[in-house]
């Protein structure tokens, strides 16, 4: 077959160009604009990027175009455009919080020379300077591109390569902690060995399912399922390395040992970065692997993935409970919402499945829920920034306690988002866990719901101890709350208030999500 | 047993689509003053007390139409829009306005109106006035949302309200550690309850697919007996957390370092009388389950006896009162588990309850005002000419609780006692006991308190409180004295809508067990006299009594008991767990190679280690991924 060159479709891929683009303009800007200039440059532009890219989604997203693009190596259908729009807000509110400078008496949260040896004379020197590492900006913009492509890809090379582009940054941007920079490098190191070992097991899985169906193309594997010529055995090794290598980007048990260490180490705006952004466009490029690629096989996957989500719920609430650390904790929360999203995936509820009228489905539940998520998950990281001691971030859970003496606003804000993640009625956290528990119910996995239920009782509880640390305990010394610009209270007050939104009046949300549900094939 | 036949709802109409105002005004009187912040230091606790006064008028006229309307005709359902619609389930936000609900919304805003005059008169000097008003406004919106929900879930909402209203309440003087330390206990425990409810919420949801009141009843007969009775020992242990009944009983007595008007209003009149509801509003589960209602019966009567027994043993006025409302709730609970026969009298004795406990708190509250806030009722004693209306408004609420006939309680109480009889001997025996044990507490309190020789304090000068505190307490005596002849013979029939129908005739006789009843008060009061009327009552409590007023004394070791069966074994159960993700993958691979070098190089070790650990683990997971796909190729 004869390769036809056709020209990329430059209007509907406009986001992912635009943010690649600035991200790209953002290195010339390091080596160009004079230094002290180009914090302010560099975020200003990085922003600016984002609400084009966000403006253009929607743009596209009203008129429609749900197509094929670039060759059909990436799908732009409602799961993409709602992914997009996710991920370009989160992101968007992540910046802002990169943006910060107020708080540490006018230095960002990141190293001044992240390459230098912790303690030595450089870093000293550095500091002592007000170096600053801008390129935090480009990087995210880098990640972000990957992100984007990750879950609109349409064949399994331009899914790792997007895993790829979105992950590269990740490792560096893991690194660069202001205060702690020895946890920070190791989290970086630890991050970057473990993610290139599920990247060779995903690239082995590309390569088994290749075998298979001869072909990259998420259509061809369907087709290749449904009509066989090779033997299955291979079908069946490829879809276990590939599941490999998505659940760990999900951050699924048990491939989820980076997570806490890499959640603690980060620099605390990353952190929220990754918890939320990583999350959706992992999930989401699971949801069109499995759905559109691998969905004929369903029968292959769906025990695999329930059990998975069951030791995901498990380890991630149980663990949670013994944690002293609020980073750590909001780890263990992060991977336990992971295996609440999976049980939605088991289910498959989608109108191929026999989805019935005015239902929600899998694919719907799942997006509702990342948005309930992320709102919920940037503003409690945005807190954690806030609450501080004389050597930065108060992460240690003692040195919350009593918090809401000292600021009833902050850590009544803070218990809103607890509240959320536990999934009590009245806020997002509670639409999105009903929703995704019913489609796995109506998947015939009721089951799972059982164990999914009682074990987010148990999640409840560690929500609930931090709630009486904070309210009910004597304040501890040396805890204050650190002056913040609007850049941090933006996301605070927008994720408090979408929190509730999506609790009180969760309808148009929901109805948009389950509108949006439908994967092209 | 069959369930009984109630009352298909009708939509609201007129004044009854008005309805959301009742709940809405004290919400955004709650809002307002906490967000105007010192603004509204001068006049927010007049707005806050308008706010109840008129949500009390709204319900009045709402009581009065339903008088109005035939029998099938009094249960409304206002639905306000919905909430969300997953398909399989569709929540919607309605009220639900019928003869049992109605009648807790006169209580709370009734009694809570009064409270509210009240604390104008108690907070008066205290420079969180305000906030303590935004507090009981938040309050009583969602103890409204409680009893006007027409579905679980937006009970479940009002439930978890009442609590957050209740903990902010119990620790709002946050500087005394007891403060705090309570707020935090009754936060604990009721997560414990809330458990059950939330169960019992996703039972209802999984088998039914609604939580609606309509719907559960419609569909309940459906339930195997197995699920009827699950379901109910769900809701049960939902009921014993907000209504302290044991085992969850311990919060309740701590809670009393919350502001005296709060306990009369959230500790005694209302939100502790929330299980009660619960199990009422649920009678079309727990008339499935036998097992089921029994079990409501057992925690009614233990509790009435554990209460009665904890009245008896404390010198603090306030946990003296305390004790008895837990004691007052077992009596309700027991009612309410006896089943077609007991709702009405539950209801009955809740209401009665209502005005005669809320009232000797008050009372409690202006003694203490009197007193310099000393709850010692060893440092009382002859205040009765001092504080002339508190005493006689206190001595209504006291024959009242103790049955005198002709007042509240006597009515209330009896019905019980002989419906318990008619449930089972033993269950009647344990009730007329604490029937007994109810008048010989109480007329301890009354005699430490009002009578015999002063014990006060230096520097006390009792005087009476001002007129805003007593005009409530005046009005409570009222409803004290004459409430249980006021609702004894319209009750049932008024009821008969919403729990279904119940033949058991009423008459202002006395039965052979009512005079049963009065005998054993009688013995009561005259133990109690003999024991502290007719001695001095000693200034310090004796150290050396016998082991009952022991354990008593230490709220029947209920700390320890909760301790030992619910809080270690989580903590173990959560600590093991981490042992094995930590301790277990970890030490496996990292033993081999600590036992190599120094300390230091065990340390670098670790941490150098530990990528190879989780690498380790996700080999293993790989494994497991590849054993699943292939045994699932055979399922």
């Amino acid at each position: 077959m004869p390769f036809e060159f056709t020209m990329p479709e430059f209007r509907l891929i406009a986001p992912v160009l635009i943010v690649f683009g600035v991200a790209c303009i953002g290195i010339l800007i390091e080596a160009l604009v004079p230094r002290q200039q180009r914090f302010v440059v560099q975020s200003t532009l990085a922003c600016l990027s984002l609400v084009a890219a966000l403006g253009a989604t929607i743009v596209n997203w009203q008129a429609q175009s749900f197509q094929p693009v670039v060759n059909g190596v990436m799908m732009l259908d409602g799961p993409t455009y709602f992914m997009w729009t996710m991920l370009l807000l989160f992101t968007l509110f992540s910046l802002l919080l990169f943006g910060e400078r107020q708080l540490g008496g006018g230095a960002s949260a990141f190293a001044a020379s992240a390459a230098a040896v912790p303690g030595s004379k450089l870093e000293a020197d550095s500091s002592a300077a007000r170096m600053e590492h801008t390129e935090i900006f480009p990087l995210a913009l880098f990640a972000l591109s990957g992100m984007l492509v990750f879950p609109a890809a349409n064949d399994l090379l331009t899914m790792f390569v997007a895993i790829e582009v979105m992950s590269l940054p990740l490792y560096l941007m893991a690194s660069m902690a202001r205060r702690r920079r020895l946890l920070s490098q190791e989290a970086a190191l630890k991050y970057f060995l473990l993610g290139s070992t599920s990247s060779a097991f995903f690239l082995f899985g590309v390569a088994l399912v290749f075998g298979y169906a001869g072909s990259f193309a998420f259509a061809d594997v369907a087709a290749a399922i449904h009509s066989p010529t090779a033997g299955h055995g291979l079908l069946v090794a490829g879809v276990g390395m590939l599941s490999v290598g998505v659940l760990f980007k999900v951050g699924a048990v048990p491939f989820h040992s980076w997570t806490p260490d890499v959640y603690q180490g980060s620099p605390t705006p990353v952190t929220g970065f990754m918890a939320v952004c990583t999350k959706i466009a992992a999930v989401g490029g699971l949801l069109r692997l499995f759905y559109v690629a691998l969905g004929a096989a369903r029968w292959d996957w769906q025990l695999l993935v329930a059990i998975v989500a069951v030791l995901t719920i498990v380890v991630g609430s149980v663990v949670a409970v013994v944690q002293t650390d609020i980073k750590r904790m909001l780890a263990y929360s992060s991977i336990a919402h992971g295996g609440f999203i999976l049980t939605a995936v088991v289910g498959t509820y989608t109108s191929q499945t026999g989805l019935h009228e005015g239902y929600v489905g899998s694919v719907g539940a799942v997006m509702f829920y990342l948005a309930a998520y992320g709102f919920a998950t940037l503003g409690a990281f945005a807190i954690v920034t806030l609450v501080r001691n004389a050597g930065g971030e108060a992460t240690n859970l003692s040195a919350w306690a009593g918090l809401g003496r000292r600021s009833p606003v902050l850590a009544g804000l803070f218990g809103l988002f607890l509240l959320s993640f536990a999934g009590i009625p009245l806020t997002g956290g509670f639409i999105g866990k009903f929703s995704v528990f019913e489609s796995a119910w109506e998947g015939g996995f009721w089951w799972l719901v059982v164990v999914a239920v009682v074990m987010s009782l148990v999640a409840a509880f560690f929500y609930m101890r931090v709630i009486v640390i904070m309210f009910f305990s004597e304040p501890a010394e040396g805890t204050q709350i650190g002056s913040a610009s609007w850049l941090t209270w933006v996301p605070i007050l927008v994720g408090a208030v979408a929190t509730l939104v999506l609790g009180i009046l969760p309808g148009g949300v929901l109805e948009l999500a389950a509108g949006a549900a439908g994967f092209l094939r | 047993m069959t369930p009984l036949e109630t009352v298909t709802p009708i939509a609201a109409t007129g004044v009854f689509s008005l309805a959301w105002l009742l709940i809405a005004v004290p919400l955004v009187c709650a809002g307002v003053l906490l967000l105007l912040g010192r603004v509204a230091d001068g006049w927010g606790h007049l707005l806050a007390t308008a706010a109840p006064i008129f949500s009390f008028v709204l319900a009045v006229v709402l009581f009065g139409t339903q008088l109005g309307a035939a029998p099938d005709q009094r249960v409304v359902e206002l639905s306000l829009y919905q909430w969300f619609a997953t398909g399989g389930w569709d929540i919607g936000v309605g009220l639900r306005i019928d003869p049992l609900s109605i009648l807790f919304v006169l209580l709370i805003t009734g009694v809570g109106s009064l409270i509210h005059v009240y604390s104008i008169g108690y907070m008066a000097h205290d420079p969180k006035r305000r906030r303590f008003f935004a507090f009981l406004n938040l309050f009583v919106a969602a103890m409204l949302v409680l009893v006007l929900a027409d579905n679980y879930l937006v009970l479940f909402v009002g439930w978890e309200g009442v609590g957050l209203a209740s903990y902010l309440l119990i620790s709002f003087w946050q500087e005394r550690p007891a403060a705090a330390a309570a707020g935090k206990k009754a936060f604990v425990m009721n997560r414990v309850g809330d458990l059950g409810l939330t169960m019992a919420i996703f039972s209802m949801l999984a088998m039914f697919g609604s939580s609606k009141f309509t719907d559960v009843a419609e569909h309940a007969p459906g339930l195997t007996p197995l699920w009827a009775t699950l379901i109910g020992i769900f809701l049960l242990v939902g009921a014993c957390g907000k209504s302290a009944q044991v085992p969850l009983q311990a919060w309740l007595l701590d809670a009393m370092e919350g502001p005296t008007p709060v306990s009369a209003l959230i500790h005694a009149a209302t939100m502790v009388t929330a299980g009660v509801y619960l199990v009422v509003r649920s009678h079309d589960i727990f008339e499935l389950s036998a097992v089921a209602s029994f079990a409501v019966v057992v925690v009614g009567t233990v509790t009435l006896l554990a209460g009665a027994w904890i009245g008896c043993a404390k010198d603090d006025i306030k946990k003296v009162l305390a004790g008895s409302t837990m004691s007052q709730i077992g009596y309700m609970m027991l009612a309410a588990g006896i089943g077609p026969a007991g709702y009405a009298f539950a209801i009955f004795h809740l209401l009665t309850h209502g005005f005669f406990k809320a009232n000797m708190f008050l009372g409690a509250g202006s003694v203490m005002h009197a007193m310099n806030d000393d709850v010692n009722m060893r440092h009382y004693g002859a205040l009765a000419k001092v504080l002339p209306i508190t005493f006689w408004t206190f001595a209504a609420g006291y024959l009242a609780i103790i049955g005198f006939p002709g007042f509240a309680g006597y009515f209330s109480k009896d019905h019980i006692i002989e419906a318990a009889f008619g449930q089972n001997v033993v269950i009647g025996l344990c009730a007329l006991l604490g029937a007994g044990v109810t008048a010989f507490y109480m007329t301890r309190l009354m005699l430490m308190t009002w009578f015999g020789t002063k014990r006060w304090r230096k520097d006390v000068h009792p005087h009476e409180s001002p007129l805003t505190m007593t005009i409530p307490l005046i009005l409570l005596g009222i409803g004290s004295v004459v409430g249980g002849f006021a609702l004894n013979f319209w009750i049932q029939d008024w009821l008969e809508p919403s729990t279904g129908a119940h033949p058991h005739e009423v008459s202002l006789l006395p039965t052979p067990i009512g005079l049963a009843t009065l005998a054993v008060v009688a013995v009561g009061i005259v133990v109690a006299w003999i024991m502290f009327g007719r001695k001095e009552v000693p200034d310090v409590a004796p150290a050396d009594v016998s082991p009952i007023t022991v354990i008593g004394r230490n709220d029947l070791f209920g700390d320890a008991v909760n301790n030992a069966l619910v809080v270690t074994p989580t903590r173990v159960v959560a600590e093991n767990v981490i042992l094995a993700d930590d301790t277990l993958v970890d030490g496996a691979v990292m033993g081999s190679a600590a036992a190599v070098g120094g300390l230091a190089g065990q340390l670098r070790k670790i941490q150098n280690g530990s990528v190879r650990t989780y690498a380790l683990v996700m080999m293993a997971g790989t494994v497991l991924v590849g054993l699943v796909l292939i045994l699932g190729q055979w399922v």
